[in-house]
Protein backbone atom coordinates (compact mmCIF):
# COMPACT_ATOMS: atom_id res chain seq x y z
CA UNK A 1 0.00 0.00 0.00
CA UNK A 2 1.22 3.25 -1.20
CA UNK A 3 0.06 6.86 -1.29
CA UNK A 4 1.30 7.33 -4.61
CA UNK A 5 -1.86 8.62 -6.69
CA UNK A 6 -1.64 8.38 -10.13
CA UNK A 7 -4.25 9.98 -11.98
CA UNK A 8 -5.36 6.63 -13.25
CA UNK A 9 -6.04 5.28 -10.47
CA UNK A 10 -9.85 7.27 -10.31
CA UNK A 11 -9.65 7.19 -14.55
CA UNK A 12 -12.71 4.64 -15.66
CA UNK A 13 -14.37 5.32 -12.32
CA UNK A 14 -18.15 6.46 -12.99
CA UNK A 15 -18.79 10.49 -11.80
CA UNK A 16 -22.05 9.62 -9.67
CA UNK A 17 -22.28 8.49 -7.30
CA UNK A 18 -18.96 8.32 -5.11
CA UNK A 19 -19.93 8.36 -1.49
CA UNK A 20 -23.25 6.81 -2.01
CA UNK A 21 -22.00 4.04 -5.01
CA UNK A 22 -22.29 0.52 -4.79
CA UNK A 23 -25.16 0.81 -1.39
CA UNK A 24 -28.44 -0.20 -2.88
CA UNK A 25 -31.70 -0.72 -1.47
CA UNK A 26 -31.56 -0.04 2.95
CA UNK A 27 -28.20 -2.11 2.84
CA UNK A 28 -25.43 -1.18 4.54
CA UNK A 29 -21.69 -2.06 2.90
CA UNK A 30 -19.45 -4.51 5.54
CA UNK A 31 -16.14 -4.15 5.48
CA UNK A 32 -15.59 -6.77 2.37
CA UNK A 33 -18.12 -5.28 0.39
CA UNK A 34 -16.14 -1.78 0.94
CA UNK A 35 -13.09 -2.95 0.59
CA UNK A 36 -13.87 -4.91 -2.78
CA UNK A 37 -15.89 -1.83 -4.27
CA UNK A 38 -12.74 0.46 -3.34
CA UNK A 39 -10.05 -1.65 -2.28
CA UNK A 40 -8.21 -1.71 1.06
CA UNK A 41 -7.61 1.83 3.54
CA UNK A 42 -5.20 3.38 1.52
CA UNK A 43 -2.81 3.95 4.36
CA UNK A 44 1.09 3.49 3.79
CA UNK A 45 2.80 0.89 7.11
CA UNK A 46 4.61 3.06 8.76
CA UNK A 47 8.57 3.07 8.67
CA UNK A 48 11.37 3.07 10.67
CA UNK A 49 12.33 7.29 9.95
CA UNK A 50 9.68 9.49 11.35
CA UNK A 51 10.82 12.17 8.79
CA UNK A 52 10.56 9.71 6.19
CA UNK A 53 6.53 9.11 7.58
CA UNK A 54 5.63 13.01 8.48
CA UNK A 55 6.56 13.78 4.74
CA UNK A 56 4.52 11.56 3.36
CA UNK A 57 1.85 12.61 6.03
CA UNK A 58 2.21 15.78 4.24
CA UNK A 59 1.70 14.82 0.80
CA UNK A 60 -1.53 13.52 1.77
CA UNK A 61 -2.25 16.86 3.09
CA UNK A 62 -1.26 18.48 -0.13
CA UNK A 63 -3.13 16.21 -2.09
CA UNK A 64 -6.70 17.32 -0.29
CA UNK A 65 -5.51 20.58 -0.76
CA UNK A 66 -5.09 20.37 -4.56
CA UNK A 67 -8.29 18.24 -4.23
CA UNK A 68 -10.30 22.09 -3.10
CA UNK A 69 -12.25 19.58 -0.70
CA UNK A 70 -13.92 22.34 1.71
CA UNK A 71 -15.95 20.75 5.11
CA UNK A 72 -20.16 19.76 3.87
CA UNK A 73 -20.87 20.24 7.69
CA UNK A 74 -22.47 23.63 6.51
CA UNK A 75 -18.78 26.03 7.36
CA UNK A 76 -17.16 25.08 3.72
CA UNK A 77 -13.65 26.06 5.48
CA UNK A 78 -10.90 24.11 3.20
CA UNK A 79 -10.72 21.00 4.53
CA UNK A 80 -6.60 20.87 3.43
CA UNK A 81 -6.12 24.17 5.31
CA UNK A 82 -7.41 22.88 8.36
CA UNK A 83 -5.39 19.47 8.92
CA UNK A 84 -2.33 21.54 8.19
CA UNK A 85 -3.03 24.06 10.55
CA UNK A 86 -3.27 21.01 12.94
CA UNK A 87 -0.94 18.82 11.56
CA UNK A 88 1.94 22.09 12.87
CA UNK A 89 0.68 21.69 16.26
CA UNK A 90 1.49 18.87 18.23
CA UNK A 91 -0.23 15.75 19.53
CA UNK A 92 -3.18 16.32 17.56
CA UNK A 93 -6.76 14.56 18.15
CA UNK A 94 -9.20 14.17 15.68
CA UNK A 95 -13.49 14.21 15.72
CA UNK A 96 -15.55 13.09 13.14
CA UNK A 97 -19.06 15.27 13.88
CA UNK A 98 -21.52 12.65 12.92
CA UNK A 99 -23.99 14.58 15.28
CA UNK A 100 -26.21 15.92 13.00
CA UNK A 101 -28.04 18.65 14.96
CA UNK A 102 -29.98 20.31 11.92
CA UNK A 103 -33.54 18.99 11.56
CA UNK A 104 -33.90 19.18 8.42
CA UNK A 105 -30.75 17.09 6.91
CA UNK A 106 -30.63 13.62 7.21
CA UNK A 107 -27.39 12.63 4.93
CA UNK A 108 -24.62 12.21 8.14
CA UNK A 109 -27.12 9.48 9.50
CA UNK A 110 -27.73 7.83 5.63
CA UNK A 111 -23.89 8.23 4.96
CA UNK A 112 -23.23 6.93 8.83
CA UNK A 113 -25.52 3.59 8.14
CA UNK A 114 -24.68 2.51 4.52
CA UNK A 115 -21.28 3.60 4.38
CA UNK A 116 -19.78 3.44 7.71
CA UNK A 117 -16.44 2.01 6.35
CA UNK A 118 -16.36 4.96 4.17
CA UNK A 119 -16.11 7.04 7.30
CA UNK A 120 -13.89 5.19 9.37
CA UNK A 121 -11.47 5.22 6.47
CA UNK A 122 -11.33 9.00 6.58
CA UNK A 123 -10.74 9.12 10.35
CA UNK A 124 -7.79 7.28 9.96
CA UNK A 125 -6.80 9.14 7.00
CA UNK A 126 -7.34 12.21 8.88
CA UNK A 127 -5.47 11.02 11.83
CA UNK A 128 -2.28 10.33 9.99
CA UNK A 129 -2.32 13.39 7.85
CA UNK A 130 -2.31 15.32 11.26
CA UNK A 131 -0.27 13.02 13.41
CA UNK A 132 -2.79 11.89 15.76
CA UNK A 133 -2.85 9.42 18.30
CA UNK A 134 -6.49 9.35 19.13
CA UNK A 135 -9.72 9.67 17.44
CA UNK A 136 -13.47 9.92 17.92
CA UNK A 137 -16.83 9.56 16.21
CA UNK A 138 -19.85 11.46 17.88
CA UNK A 139 -22.95 10.64 17.00
CA UNK A 140 -26.48 11.16 18.46
CA UNK A 141 -26.92 8.97 21.46
CA UNK A 142 -30.34 8.01 20.95
CA UNK A 143 -29.40 7.20 17.59
CA UNK A 144 -29.19 3.17 19.45
CA UNK A 145 -29.64 1.41 16.13
CA UNK A 146 -26.78 3.48 13.96
CA UNK A 147 -24.29 3.93 16.99
CA UNK A 148 -24.34 -0.15 17.30
CA UNK A 149 -23.78 -0.40 13.63
CA UNK A 150 -20.94 1.23 13.74
CA UNK A 151 -19.70 -0.17 17.06
CA UNK A 152 -19.99 -3.34 14.71
CA UNK A 153 -18.18 -1.73 11.84
CA UNK A 154 -15.45 -0.48 14.64
CA UNK A 155 -15.31 -4.10 16.18
CA UNK A 156 -14.30 -5.52 12.76
CA UNK A 157 -12.02 -2.88 11.94
CA UNK A 158 -10.31 -3.60 15.10
CA UNK A 159 -10.10 -7.48 14.47
CA UNK A 160 -8.66 -7.05 10.51
CA UNK A 161 -5.95 -4.82 12.14
CA UNK A 162 -7.31 -1.49 10.27
CA UNK A 163 -7.04 1.48 12.08
CA UNK A 164 -3.51 2.64 13.43
CA UNK A 165 -5.37 5.01 15.88
CA UNK A 166 -8.34 3.58 17.68
CA UNK A 167 -11.15 5.01 17.20
CA UNK A 168 -14.36 5.74 20.11
CA UNK A 169 -17.36 6.20 19.43
CA UNK A 170 -19.00 9.21 21.72
CA UNK A 171 -22.78 9.40 22.32
CA UNK A 172 -24.08 12.93 22.49
CA UNK A 173 -27.29 14.42 23.42
CA UNK A 174 -29.97 14.32 20.39
CA UNK A 175 -30.12 18.55 20.61
CA UNK A 176 -28.78 21.26 18.14
CA UNK A 177 -26.60 23.14 19.68
CA UNK A 178 -25.18 19.94 21.54
CA UNK A 179 -23.84 19.17 17.73
CA UNK A 180 -21.86 22.34 17.29
CA UNK A 181 -18.16 21.14 17.59
CA UNK A 182 -17.12 23.16 20.53
CA UNK A 183 -19.99 21.22 22.53
CA UNK A 184 -18.68 17.74 21.10
CA UNK A 185 -15.39 18.64 22.57
CA UNK A 186 -16.81 19.80 25.60
CA UNK A 187 -18.70 16.36 26.16
CA UNK A 188 -15.15 14.31 25.51
CA UNK A 189 -13.52 16.31 27.66
CA UNK A 190 -15.65 15.26 30.44
CA UNK A 191 -18.07 18.32 30.34
CA UNK A 192 -21.60 18.98 29.59
CA UNK A 193 -22.49 18.77 25.83
CA UNK A 194 -22.60 23.12 25.41
CA UNK A 195 -20.70 25.47 23.39
CA UNK A 196 -17.74 26.64 24.69
CA UNK A 197 -16.34 30.39 24.31
CA UNK A 198 -13.63 30.62 21.34
CA UNK A 199 -10.99 31.60 22.07
CA UNK A 200 -9.50 29.07 22.74
CA UNK A 201 -10.30 27.77 19.33
CA UNK A 202 -10.89 24.00 19.21
CA UNK A 203 -8.19 23.37 16.44
CA UNK A 204 -5.75 25.37 18.68
CA UNK A 205 -6.90 23.77 22.05
CA UNK A 206 -9.44 21.38 22.19
CA UNK A 207 -9.57 17.87 23.33
CA UNK A 208 -7.53 17.43 26.58
CA UNK A 209 -6.20 21.06 25.26
CA UNK A 210 -4.58 19.57 22.06
CA UNK A 211 -5.10 21.07 18.78
CA UNK A 212 -7.97 18.68 17.59
CA UNK A 213 -9.26 18.58 13.63
CA UNK A 214 -13.05 18.46 14.12
CA UNK A 215 -14.73 17.38 10.68
CA UNK A 216 -17.75 16.54 9.47
CA UNK A 217 -18.11 12.80 8.53
CA UNK A 218 -19.19 13.78 4.57
CA UNK A 219 -16.03 15.50 4.72
CA UNK A 220 -14.31 12.50 6.17
CA UNK A 221 -15.81 10.17 3.17
CA UNK A 222 -14.75 12.91 0.33
CA UNK A 223 -11.02 12.33 2.36
CA UNK A 224 -11.63 8.76 1.42
CA UNK A 225 -12.06 9.32 -1.66
CA UNK A 226 -9.50 11.62 -2.48
CA UNK A 227 -6.81 9.36 -0.39
CA UNK A 228 -7.89 6.39 -3.60
CA UNK A 229 -8.60 8.58 -6.74
CA UNK A 230 -6.63 11.64 -5.99
CA UNK A 231 -7.08 15.34 -6.48
CA UNK A 232 -7.88 14.98 -10.54
CA UNK A 233 -10.67 12.94 -9.98
CA UNK A 234 -12.55 14.45 -7.46
CA UNK A 235 -11.78 17.63 -10.02
CA UNK A 236 -13.63 15.46 -12.37
CA UNK A 237 -16.95 16.68 -11.14
CA UNK A 238 -18.06 19.93 -10.17
CA UNK A 239 -16.48 23.19 -10.91
CA UNK A 240 -13.26 24.32 -10.83
CA UNK A 241 -14.29 26.71 -8.36
CA UNK A 242 -16.39 24.13 -5.87
CA UNK A 243 -14.95 21.08 -7.02
CA UNK A 244 -16.89 17.57 -5.92
CA UNK A 245 -20.12 16.30 -5.29
CA UNK A 246 -22.33 17.30 -2.14
CA UNK A 247 -25.08 15.10 -0.72
CA UNK A 248 -28.32 17.27 -0.27
CA UNK A 249 -31.37 16.66 1.72
CA UNK A 250 -34.36 17.75 -0.27
CA UNK A 251 -37.83 17.91 1.67
CA UNK A 252 -40.98 20.17 1.31
CA UNK A 253 -42.73 20.21 -2.21
CA UNK A 254 -41.33 17.61 -4.04
CA UNK A 255 -42.09 13.95 -5.24
CA UNK A 256 -39.24 12.03 -3.97
CA UNK A 257 -37.81 13.97 -0.91
CA UNK A 258 -34.44 12.49 0.76
CA UNK A 259 -30.66 12.51 0.24
CA UNK A 260 -29.39 12.64 -3.13
CA UNK A 261 -25.41 13.01 -3.79
CA UNK A 262 -25.33 16.08 -6.37
CA UNK A 263 -22.54 17.46 -8.51
CA UNK A 264 -21.38 20.95 -7.19
CA UNK A 265 -22.81 23.39 -9.42
CA UNK A 266 -26.13 22.20 -10.61
CA UNK A 267 -28.81 24.74 -10.51
CA UNK A 268 -30.42 24.66 -7.51
CA UNK A 269 -34.24 24.07 -10.02
CA UNK A 270 -32.37 20.70 -11.83
CA UNK A 271 -31.55 19.71 -7.96
CA UNK A 272 -35.47 19.98 -7.24
CA UNK A 273 -36.11 17.98 -10.43
CA UNK A 274 -33.26 15.16 -9.67
CA UNK A 275 -36.29 14.85 -6.28
CA UNK A 276 -38.89 14.06 -8.85
CA UNK A 277 -39.71 17.94 -8.95
CA UNK A 278 -41.84 19.84 -7.44
CA UNK A 279 -45.65 18.67 -6.94
CA UNK A 280 -47.24 21.74 -6.23
CA UNK A 281 -46.34 25.03 -7.31
CA UNK A 282 -43.69 27.13 -5.56
CA UNK A 283 -43.04 30.25 -3.55
CA UNK A 284 -40.08 30.02 -2.20
CA UNK A 285 -37.17 27.39 -1.14
CA UNK A 286 -35.55 27.12 2.20
CA UNK A 287 -31.54 26.93 1.20
CA UNK A 288 -29.26 25.89 4.32
CA UNK A 289 -32.00 24.62 6.59
CA UNK A 290 -33.12 25.91 10.07
CA UNK A 291 -29.76 27.89 9.78
CA UNK A 292 -31.06 28.51 6.93
CA UNK A 293 -31.84 31.55 4.16
CA UNK A 294 -35.52 31.81 1.91
CA UNK A 295 -35.17 32.38 -1.18
CA UNK A 296 -37.88 34.06 -3.65
CA UNK A 297 -38.33 30.41 -6.13
CA UNK A 298 -37.62 32.40 -9.17
CA UNK A 299 -33.93 33.16 -7.49
CA UNK A 300 -32.84 30.15 -6.44
CA UNK A 301 -34.28 27.91 -9.41
CA UNK A 302 -31.41 29.49 -11.10
CA UNK A 303 -28.44 29.70 -8.75
CA UNK A 304 -25.23 27.12 -8.88
CA UNK A 305 -25.26 24.42 -5.88
CA UNK A 306 -22.00 26.10 -4.22
CA UNK A 307 -21.56 27.92 -1.25
CA UNK A 308 -20.52 31.10 -3.04
CA UNK A 309 -23.21 30.53 -5.95
CA UNK A 310 -26.01 30.11 -3.23
CA UNK A 311 -24.41 33.31 -1.15
CA UNK A 312 -24.39 35.53 -4.38
CA UNK A 313 -28.06 34.79 -4.78
CA UNK A 314 -28.53 35.67 -0.86
CA UNK A 315 -28.67 32.49 0.50
CA UNK A 316 -26.74 29.98 2.40
CA UNK A 317 -25.98 26.29 1.56
CA UNK A 318 -25.13 24.95 5.36
CA UNK A 319 -24.98 21.24 5.42
CA UNK A 320 -26.87 21.00 2.10
CA UNK A 321 -30.13 21.64 3.13
CA UNK A 322 -32.91 22.20 0.13
CA UNK A 323 -36.72 22.32 1.08
CA UNK A 324 -39.32 23.50 -1.31
CA UNK A 325 -42.12 25.73 -0.28
CA UNK A 326 -45.28 25.04 -1.63
CA UNK A 327 -47.60 28.56 -2.77
CA UNK A 328 -50.16 27.95 -0.18
CA UNK A 329 -48.18 27.78 2.34
CA UNK A 330 -46.88 30.86 4.32
CA UNK A 331 -43.00 31.32 5.13
CA UNK A 332 -44.19 33.54 8.04
CA UNK A 333 -45.90 30.79 10.06
CA UNK A 334 -43.11 28.55 8.56
CA UNK A 335 -40.48 30.99 10.15
CA UNK A 336 -41.96 31.69 12.94
CA UNK A 337 -42.05 28.05 14.31
CA UNK A 338 -38.58 27.06 13.37
CA UNK A 339 -37.49 30.16 15.62
CA UNK A 340 -39.77 29.57 18.53
CA UNK A 341 -38.40 25.76 17.91
CA UNK A 342 -34.45 27.54 18.35
CA UNK A 343 -35.56 30.16 20.88
CA UNK A 344 -36.33 26.44 23.17
CA UNK A 345 -33.18 25.07 21.51
CA UNK A 346 -30.81 27.53 23.34
CA UNK A 347 -27.88 25.94 25.39
CA UNK A 348 -29.40 28.81 27.92
CA UNK A 349 -25.77 30.03 28.51
CA UNK A 350 -25.42 33.23 26.92
CA UNK A 351 -28.19 36.25 28.07
CA UNK A 352 -28.92 37.64 24.48
CA UNK A 353 -29.62 34.35 22.92
CA UNK A 354 -31.48 33.55 26.32
CA UNK A 355 -33.95 36.49 26.26
CA UNK A 356 -33.24 37.86 22.53
CA UNK A 357 -34.81 34.55 20.92
CA UNK A 358 -37.51 33.94 22.62
CA UNK A 359 -38.33 38.00 22.06
CA UNK A 360 -37.87 37.22 18.13
CA UNK A 361 -40.02 34.24 18.55
CA UNK A 362 -42.83 36.15 20.09
CA UNK A 363 -43.01 39.03 17.41
CA UNK A 364 -42.63 36.58 14.21
CA UNK A 365 -45.50 34.08 15.93
CA UNK A 366 -47.39 37.88 16.46
CA UNK A 367 -46.77 38.50 12.40
CA UNK A 368 -47.64 35.18 11.69
CA UNK A 369 -50.88 34.57 13.42
CA UNK A 370 -51.84 37.61 14.50
CA UNK A 371 -50.67 40.80 12.66
CA UNK A 372 -49.67 44.77 13.66
CA UNK A 373 -48.29 47.29 11.18
CA UNK A 374 -45.11 47.85 13.81
CA UNK A 375 -44.09 43.95 13.57
CA UNK A 376 -41.93 43.75 10.84
CA UNK A 377 -39.71 47.32 11.83
CA UNK A 378 -39.86 45.21 15.40
CA UNK A 379 -38.50 42.35 14.18
CA UNK A 380 -35.69 44.33 12.50
CA UNK A 381 -34.50 46.05 15.77
CA UNK A 382 -34.04 42.25 17.40
CA UNK A 383 -32.09 40.89 14.77
CA UNK A 384 -29.17 43.14 15.46
CA UNK A 385 -29.69 42.59 19.71
CA UNK A 386 -29.69 39.17 18.60
CA UNK A 387 -26.44 38.41 15.72
CA UNK A 388 -23.53 37.51 17.07
CA UNK A 389 -23.58 38.09 20.73
CA UNK A 390 -24.01 34.54 21.71
CA UNK A 391 -20.39 31.98 22.26
CA UNK A 392 -21.90 30.00 19.25
CA UNK A 393 -23.64 30.54 15.95
CA UNK A 394 -27.02 29.35 17.41
CA UNK A 395 -28.44 32.81 17.69
CA UNK A 396 -27.24 33.89 14.21
CA UNK A 397 -29.17 31.11 12.40
CA UNK A 398 -32.51 32.07 13.80
CA UNK A 399 -31.95 35.72 12.60
CA UNK A 400 -30.43 35.29 9.26
CA UNK A 401 -33.53 33.07 8.74
CA UNK A 402 -36.04 35.80 10.30
CA UNK A 403 -34.03 38.63 8.00
CA UNK A 404 -34.55 35.63 4.96
CA UNK A 405 -38.48 36.11 5.73
CA UNK A 406 -38.60 39.42 5.94
CA UNK A 407 -36.90 40.01 2.64
CA UNK A 408 -38.21 36.96 0.72
CA UNK A 409 -41.88 37.06 1.61
CA UNK A 410 -42.01 41.04 1.80
CA UNK A 411 -45.72 41.58 0.00
CA UNK A 412 -46.69 38.66 2.71
CA UNK A 413 -45.18 40.64 5.52
CA UNK A 414 -46.94 43.78 4.74
CA UNK A 415 -50.24 41.92 4.33
CA UNK A 416 -50.01 39.85 7.71
CA UNK A 417 -48.98 43.39 9.17
CA UNK A 418 -51.91 44.97 7.58
CA UNK A 419 -54.53 42.55 7.44
CA UNK A 420 -53.82 39.80 9.87
CA UNK A 421 -53.03 35.97 8.63
CA UNK A 422 -53.16 34.72 5.34
CA UNK A 423 -54.86 31.58 4.25
CA UNK A 424 -51.71 30.31 4.04
CA UNK A 425 -51.60 29.23 7.71
CA UNK A 426 -54.30 26.57 7.87
CA UNK A 427 -51.39 24.66 5.15
CA UNK A 428 -49.56 21.76 7.18
CA UNK A 429 -46.25 22.30 8.48
CA UNK A 430 -43.65 21.98 6.24
CA UNK A 431 -40.34 22.49 8.06
CA UNK A 432 -41.23 19.60 10.55
CA UNK A 433 -39.45 20.85 14.06
CA UNK A 434 -38.28 17.45 16.58
CA UNK A 435 -40.88 16.84 19.88
CA UNK A 436 -44.02 18.18 20.33
CA UNK A 437 -44.50 21.75 20.05
CA UNK A 438 -47.39 21.83 22.12
CA UNK A 439 -45.89 20.18 25.06
CA UNK A 440 -43.88 22.93 25.80
CA UNK B 1 -3.30 43.94 14.66
CA UNK B 2 -6.39 45.25 15.96
CA UNK B 3 -7.39 45.44 19.31
CA UNK B 4 -11.02 45.19 20.39
CA UNK B 5 -13.07 44.82 23.66
CA UNK B 6 -14.91 41.21 24.03
CA UNK B 7 -17.41 40.04 25.79
CA UNK B 8 -17.42 36.41 27.06
CA UNK B 9 -21.62 35.76 26.79
CA UNK B 10 -21.34 32.30 29.32
CA UNK B 11 -19.59 34.35 31.75
CA UNK B 12 -21.30 37.61 31.52
CA UNK B 13 -24.38 37.81 33.86
CA UNK B 14 -25.11 41.51 33.03
CA UNK B 15 -23.95 42.92 36.07
CA UNK B 16 -23.77 46.23 34.50
CA UNK B 17 -20.59 47.65 35.63
CA UNK B 18 -18.40 47.40 31.92
CA UNK B 19 -21.17 49.79 30.74
CA UNK B 20 -20.55 52.42 33.48
CA UNK B 21 -17.09 52.57 33.12
CA UNK B 22 -16.35 52.64 29.18
CA UNK B 23 -20.07 54.02 28.16
CA UNK B 24 -17.86 55.00 24.95
CA UNK B 25 -17.57 51.47 23.90
CA UNK B 26 -20.62 49.73 25.73
CA UNK B 27 -24.31 50.10 26.12
CA UNK B 28 -26.95 47.55 27.80
CA UNK B 29 -28.96 45.91 25.55
CA UNK B 30 -32.44 45.51 26.75
CA UNK B 31 -31.96 42.45 28.80
CA UNK B 32 -29.31 44.09 30.62
CA UNK B 33 -26.41 42.68 28.52
CA UNK B 34 -23.42 44.47 27.44
CA UNK B 35 -23.49 45.69 23.52
CA UNK B 36 -20.05 46.19 22.64
CA UNK B 37 -18.73 48.24 19.80
CA UNK B 38 -16.67 45.90 17.84
CA UNK B 39 -14.29 48.40 16.73
CA UNK B 40 -11.20 48.75 17.38
CA UNK B 41 -10.46 50.20 20.86
CA UNK B 42 -8.92 53.48 20.86
CA UNK B 43 -5.94 54.09 22.39
CA UNK B 44 -7.00 57.05 24.90
CA UNK B 45 -9.53 54.37 26.01
CA UNK B 46 -7.48 51.37 26.67
CA UNK B 47 -7.10 52.39 30.29
CA UNK B 48 -10.67 52.37 31.10
CA UNK B 49 -11.12 49.52 29.03
CA UNK B 50 -8.78 47.68 31.36
CA UNK B 51 -10.25 49.05 34.31
CA UNK B 52 -13.63 47.39 32.89
CA UNK B 53 -12.15 44.24 32.76
CA UNK B 54 -10.73 44.01 36.40
CA UNK B 55 -13.64 45.17 37.75
CA UNK B 56 -16.23 42.70 36.04
CA UNK B 57 -17.63 40.71 38.47
CA UNK B 58 -17.60 37.63 36.30
CA UNK B 59 -13.95 38.85 35.21
CA UNK B 60 -15.97 38.24 31.12
CA UNK B 61 -14.50 40.87 29.94
CA UNK B 62 -11.29 40.26 27.67
CA UNK B 63 -9.22 42.46 24.94
CA UNK B 64 -8.88 40.23 21.68
CA UNK B 65 -5.66 40.68 19.96
CA UNK B 66 -6.02 37.99 17.82
CA UNK B 67 -4.53 38.42 14.22
CA UNK B 68 -7.12 38.33 11.58
CA UNK B 69 -10.58 39.11 13.04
Amino acid sequence: MTLAISEAAGAGRQVLPRLLAGVTGGGRAGLLEHEDLLGPLPLPASTASKRADRARAARLIDVVERSGLTGRGGAGFPTGRKLRSVAAGRGAVVVANGAEGEPASAKDRLLLTRAPHLVLDGISLAAYAVGADRAYLAVHETSSRLAAGLEGAVAARQAAGIDPVPVTLVGIPDRYVASEQSAIVQVINGGPALPTFAPPRTHEKGVDGRPTLVNNVETLAHLALIARFGDGWFRSAGTPAAPGTMLVTISGAVARPGVYEIELGTPLGTVLMQAGGPTEPLQAILTGGFFGTWLPVETAWHLPLTLRGVRAGGGTLGAGIIVALSAAACGLAETARVVRYLAHETAGQCGPCIFGLPALAEVLAGLAYGGGRQLPERIRELIPLVEGRGACRHPDGATQLARSALRAFAPDARWHAERGPCGGVRYGPVLSVPGDLEAW
Amino acid sequence: MTRRLLVNPILCTGHGVCAELVPELIEMDPWGYPLVSRAELPAELAAHARRAITSCPELALLIDDRPGR
